[in-house]
């Protein structure tokens, strides 16, 4: 017998009006599972976790979550949108509580996540300040951090880290790849920098579009962590940039 | 200290303190010089001594100028309070909630186009003359600009906010609260500003309902009296009042909204 995916895309199609965005994807992703989704600009990576959490609903197919519709309020998933998503109402630290107040987590647990999530976003002294006064990457790292402190089981990431300087980008993805080791976590996670999705995932789905399909879906064996000038590294890398340079 | 903040403060005290001044001065050489005569038009001046009279004086009208402004102040602040306890939570649960929307939206409608001063007899029939018809008129005015700045903030909430909180397993009572009104917020204290204003303004209308006390009534007065200083002082009081007033609760609104222009 096997394991039950953690996601399951099962002949997922989805049209906004004429257009045509996913046609007849199917695919699954295991427990625990760290998934690159590589694709060219508009074919359809957003629309996919929107429909993986039910913001919106597919026109044919299915996706599920553990086996079932993906239900908030029983799944504990988190969601870093692409778009900024701080809440500008409240202080650094009260959007990291944010979901776990959501989520009734009690108060000693949410302040020892507060501290810890804070310290590792480098956020700490800024605690009182309100997004609107941070720089759009620090606002990012809020974000991530709103999200990590959920501990969640799936974790979804679009574009996260495109706003960051190189030095960010490779703390936050070791950040990510740390929390992925601590919580056990299944995370899927949208890139269009290669090299960092070689450096992360576990696998990488490539999609091509008009209409969207997955094209591939590459294994990444390397051991963690992993060393970006290492040949082997460097093979996978070209490889799969070779496989999309005909988009 | 000197730099670029207390210098553009200054500067702006300077030009608000200067526009007044002017405005003030034409006013008040224009009546020296004669150009308008003092029976037709009253010297900042003279309304000022008329003020000082009021303090103490009763007549024309039957009461001193505290005992008028209170009155209605009294009474803009109760139909103002009335209005922003029921319109700011009708607009925002309108704006928020689909059935809410469909079950009260045709009534707004019909009752936003009739202007405050036509309910004005169908007013005095049903709670007679006094402090409630006033305070109803009042009411009505300030009514239509709380429930639709309400509705309008709320419903500009940001689609992402609402996703964030959603999927971390929000209710939809949740999202009311934790993002749709926060973020509602700004739109609805500009809401209880126009409605202040509406409030303010209608008050003289408000009390030609044969009222006997209230700066409405020291103007009508004034008027019959023949007696424009009253009439301008009256005139005076609403306006000043309406400033301090209107600029308090712009206090309240930064104090209240500290994330608000950070940048
Ligand atoms: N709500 C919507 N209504 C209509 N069209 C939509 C909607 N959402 C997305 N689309 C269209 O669907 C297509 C896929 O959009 P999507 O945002 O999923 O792409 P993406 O792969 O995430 O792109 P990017 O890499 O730029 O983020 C686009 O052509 C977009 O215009
Ligand atoms: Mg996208």
């Amino acid at each position: 017998m096997t394991e039950q995916p953690k996601v399951s895309a099962q002949r997922l199609t989805k049209k906004f009006g004429d257009l045509l965005v996913l046609n007849d994807v199917s695919f699954d992703i295991k427990k625990g599972e760290f998934v690159c989704l590589v694709g060219p600009t508009g074919c359809g990576k957003t629309t996919f976790l929107n429909l993986l959490v039910k913001l919106t609903e597919p026109t044919s197919g299915n996706v599920l979550i553990d086996g079932v519709p993906a239900d908030p309020q029983k799944h504990n998933m988190s969601f870093v949108f692409q778009e900024p998503s701080t809440f500008p109402w409240l202080t650094v630290e009260d959007n990291i509580k944010f979901n776990l107040e959501i989520k009734k987590i009690e108060k000693q647990e949410i302040q020892k996540r507060t501290e810890h999530i804070l310290e590792m976003i480098g956020l700490t002294e800024q605690r009182n300040a309100y997004p609107g006064q941070l720089s759009v990457s620090a606002e990012q790292r809020i974000v991530i951090g709103r999200s990590f402190a959920m501990y969640p089981d799936l974790l979804l990431m679009d574009e996260p880290y495109g706003q960051m300087d190189i030095k960010l980008r490779y703390y936050l993805e070791d950040a990510v790849l740390k929390l992925w080791r601590e919580t056990e976590s299944t995370i899927i996670f949208i890139t269009h920098n290669i090299e960092e999705a070689v450096y992360l995932s576990q696998r990488c789905l490539i999609m091509t579009p008009k209409p969207t399909t997955i094209k591939a879906s590459i294994e990444n064996p390397l051991p963690y962590p992993r060393n970006v000038s290492a040949p082997e590294f460097i093979k996978l890398r070209e490889q799969i940039t070779d496989m999309i340079k005909w988009w | 200290m000197y730099n670029e903040k207390t210098r553009s403060v200054g500067m702006k005290v300077f030009l608000n303190v200067s526009g007044l001044l002017m405005f003030f001065g034409i006013w008040e050489l224009v009546v020296a010089l004669g150009l308008i005569s003092e029976k037709k038009l009253v010297a900042p001046s003279a309304i000022f001594m008329t003020f000082i009279d009021k303090l103490t004086n009763v007549v024309p009208d039957g009461n001193t100028i505290i005992v008028h402004t209170l009155t209605s102040l009294e009474l803009v602040l109760i139909g103002f309070v009335l209005s922003c306890l029921i319109g700011v939570p009708l607009g925002l649960l309108m704006g928020f909630f689909k059935p809410a929307n469909r079950f009260f939206t045709p009534i707004f409608e019909i009752i936003r186009p009739i202007p405050p001063l036509a309910w004005i007899p169908i007013v005095i029939v049903v709670l007679g003359i006094g402090i409630q018809a006033e305070a109803f008129i009042i009411f009505v005015a300030a009514f239509v600009p709380c429930v639709i700045n309400s509705y309008t903030g709320i419903q500009a909430t940001s689609k992402t906010l609402l996703d964030v909180a959603k999927t971390a397993g929000a209710s939809k009572t949740q999202l009311f609260f934790k993002v749709g009104i926060p973020s509602a917020l700004p739109m609805v204290f500009t809401g209880i500003k126009i409605s202040f204003g509406s409030a303010w303004a209608t008050l003289v209308a408000a009390e030609m309902i044969a009222s006997t006390v209230g700066l409405g009534f020291m103007i009508q007065q004034g008027r019959n009296a023949v007696r424009p200083d009253i009439v301008l002082l009256g005139m005076s009081v609403i306006g000043l009042i309406g400033a301090a007033l209107t600029g308090l609760l712009s206090i309240l609104e930064k104090k209240a909204l500290p994330w608000r222009n950070l940048k």
